[in-house]
């Protein structure tokens, strides 16, 4: 196949590096003029960016990757509108580094800045500014679509439009994104004024996301390790776009400067991140902030990527790696389906070392799939320590299902197919849409394939 | 990845790039079209010539042209470098990137593959390097960058005929680069190690690798600055050192 290499298969995991996955081959995409011969390879195939998802929807154990990480030229940009079109492969940082100094930004932009455009879409990922704006797929106005029959298929709200929907969301199993256009929006600085206020309980969580709709950026660490009457306390972090002026000359820099220094070169200990460092460690961070209430002007990588700064932030978790657990549930009843989730995270004293909650805004996606819905969402991570693990995680299951909320697919390793189908009612409607020769080890295990 | 630009750093902003598809030619063209640069591309695919433009002019390239050449065409040498010279006017920079990791023990079976080999990394470079050396002497100022490798610095093993290209071509340079000294010349030996290119895709991961945007970003800095020879990254340089000190009797046993 001209224009694809076949590559190494090592190296090739999710970022929770659970479960593990074996690859038959990865093809390297390189060149939308010349896309691979999808028919004429073996079993299936399922594309692969950054690699940033948790669990295992981009992986295919025993099967095929489609790296499109080298799929990553710009093809053009609008200046008027501020549209630009790029290959998929093309990561959230290249549009920061090109865009940021013309004065431009992304829609949406997720807890990193290492995501493929492509990734974005099939993720449809949220951000800070979910209240306000809605999901990456509200901002894609069309993209072309690589399917096994050697289609090349032009999705829009217009045209294809079923395909574009369940392409939005889906995961990387209706085809290989090659290009797309994303609208990007204009802003004053890339640095962000932001408030930082300390919070005794989720009560006051949730009278703090009461005062959302005032800021465009909102999210909260929640310290998950606290019990009883301390349950649910945290800081809230909301900020706006900073004028020029507030912002300085060194806050306006795309580059976070401190990106090469922090690095996890080896896996931790698995020991390291335990009940009780993580406990010490929440307690002492959730003091870290001397006053209630702290103003300041911070250069966007330190609002919106803080752990990028830390390059294999996922090896502390050790060897055996870990997963993240992000649901949404609906609001109601005071919070208490969340804090029934806490409360079931602490009973069985598995730590979560970060832990972050947010309100959804009721902006409706495109993608079929789309995770985020009116509500609260938590993310959690746990460092894998066995049967333990996943049964903790189907008891938050429980939970979730009985509220009405859903979990995240892109940070999902071990969702069973019926909570799948309980969470995704279209999904019948998205498996038309799949591609025979794309999958995945998510895919496999939800739809009982 | 910008840091601020030493003093004696020059600008550069009509760059010829031949291999201009490769990994590692593209990305020192996109450091140069973020500074607004000039460039003329050369490579032998027209459709991947046609990406690579489109995407050196949204980073800012003040204007990008290409041409189709396949570099062991010798007798189309001139014309195409004809062609370049008069799309941007002149030529401020020479950057030849082209290349093919061959199949070594295809070679070892077969006169032709090796010959072949020899044409495609060394002696179609030797014969642009002819014309753009005139070119450049008669002008009198600017810069000529050849990415050879590390491979050139000591006959292995496992590689020894793309090594034998790319240790003539450190040679030839050495006297290129005394040559045009007088005229203000610059000429670069660059010698990458492992990158992550398709060159490399197949080859089993070592930590050493390199992420070509890096690759880039350091030998455009290299040209600005007019360095002689760069390893890049930097750490290849002690580690050459260390490997052509090894006596002949003991490296002809071990060599990998």
């Amino acid at each position: 196949m001209a224009g694809c290499r076949t590559a190494n298969t090592d190296g090739y995991r999710s970022w929770g590096r659970y479960p593990p996955a074996a690859h038959r081959a990865v093809i390297q995409v390189r060149w939308r003029s010349e896309p691979p011969d999808l028919a004429r390879l073996e079993g299936t195939v399922l594309p692969f960016g950054c690699g940033r998802s948790y669990g295992d929807c981009c992986l295919n154990d025993g099967g095929t990757l489609l790296d499109a990480s080298h799929l990553r030229h710009f093809i053009a940009f609008d200046e008027e509108r501020g549209l630009l079109r790029c290959e998929a492969g093309v990561t959230l940082a290249d549009i920061l580094d090109l865009m940021v100094p013309r004065g431009w930004f992304p829609s949406v932009l997720p807890g990193t800045r290492w995501v493929t455009v492509g990734g974005a879409i099939a993720n449809d990922i949220h951000g800070k500014n979910h209240h306000g704006a809605g999901t990456f797929g509200r901002y894609v106005s069309c993209f072309e679509l690589l399917r096994s029959s050697g289609e090349r298929l032009v999705c829009s709200p217009e045209r294809n439009a079923e395909l574009f929907r369940a392409t939005i969301g889906g995961l990387g199993l209706t085809g290989l994104i090659l290009w797309a256009d994303v609208q990007l929006r204009r802003v004053s600085s890339s640095a962000i004024a932001l408030e930082r206020v300390r919070f005794g309980s989720l009560h006051e969580f949730f009278a703090l996301s009461s005062e959302d709709q005032d800021y465009e950026y909102t999210a909260a660490w929640i310290d998950c390790t606290a019990s009883r009457g301390r349950l649910g306390r945290g800081l809230y972090l909301r900020g706006d776009h900073a004028s020029p002026e507030a912002a300085g000359d060194g806050a306006a820099r795309p580059d976070g400067g401190l990106g090469g220094l922090l690095r996890v070169p080896f896996d931790a200990p698995g020991a390291l991140l335990n009940p009780l460092t993580v406990s010490v460690f929440n307690a002492l961070y959730y003091r870290s902030q001397i006053s209630p209430r702290v103003r300041k002007v911070v250069p966007g990588e330190a609002f919106f990527f803080p752990l990028d700064s830390v390059r294999g932030w996922n090896r502390l978790y050790g060897r055996h790696g870990f997963l993240q657990y992000q649901c949404v549930v609906p609001d109601g009843e005071g919070g208490a389906a969340v804090r029934g989730i806490l409360e079931r995270v602490g009973r069985h004293r598995q730590a979560s070392f970060l832990a972050v909650i947010k309100r959804f805004g009721d902006l409706p996606s495109p993608g079929m799939l789309s995770f985020p819905r009116p509500g609260v969402t938590l993310a959690l991570d746990f460092p894998y320590r066995g049967a333990r693990t996943l049964e903790m995680l189907e008891e938050l299951d429980e939970l979730v299902v009985g509220a009405g909320g859903k979990v995240y697919p892109a940070k999902d390793a071990r969702m069973s197919a019926d909570t799948f189908r309980s969470y995704f009612p279209l999904w019948r409607q998205f498996a038309k849409h799949v591609d025979p020769k794309f999958s995945s080890s998510f895919w496999r295990r939800v739809s009982g394939a | 990845m910008a840091r601020p630009m030493k003093r004696r750093e020059r600008t550069l902003t009509d760059v010829l790039v031949v291999g201009a598809t490769s990994a590692i030619g593209s990305e020192v063209a996109r450091s140069f079209a973020r500074s607004g640069a000039r460039l003329f591309l050369v490579a032998r695919n027209a459709e991947r010539l046609a990406a690579v433009s489109e995407d050196l002019r949204v980073l800012g390239a003040g204007r990008v042209e290409t041409a189709v050449l396949d570099v062991t065409h010798m007798d189309r040498h001139a014309a195409v470098l004809q062609s370049a010279i008069e799309a941007l006017g002149d030529l401020d920079v020479a950057l030849v990137a082209h290349g093919v990791l061959p199949d070594q023990s295809r070679c070892e079976a077969s006169v032709e593959e090796t010959l072949r080999a020899l044409e495609v990394n060394c002696t179609s470079t030797v014969a642009l390097l002819t014309l753009l050396a005139n070119y450049f002497e008669q002008r009198r100022g600017g810069c000529i960058a050849v990415i050879t490798s590390v491979a050139g610095d000591r006959g292995r093993r496992s590689n020894y005929v793309y090594g034998t290209a790319k240790a003539a071509l450190n040679t030839f340079l050495e006297g290129l680069r005394a040559r045009l000294q007088p005229a203000g010349v610059s000429v670069l030996t660059v010698k990458p190690g492992f990158v992550d290119t398709p060159m490399t895709a197949g080859l089993p991961r070592n930590p050493f690798y390199a992420d070509p945007r890096r690759v880039g970003e350091d030998i455009y800095r290299a040209m600005l600055a007019g360095r002689d020879v760069v390893y890049v990254p930097w750490f290849w340089r002690p580690i050459m050192a260390a490997v052509r000190a090894i006596p002949v009797r003991i490296f002809k046993r071990i060599s990998p």
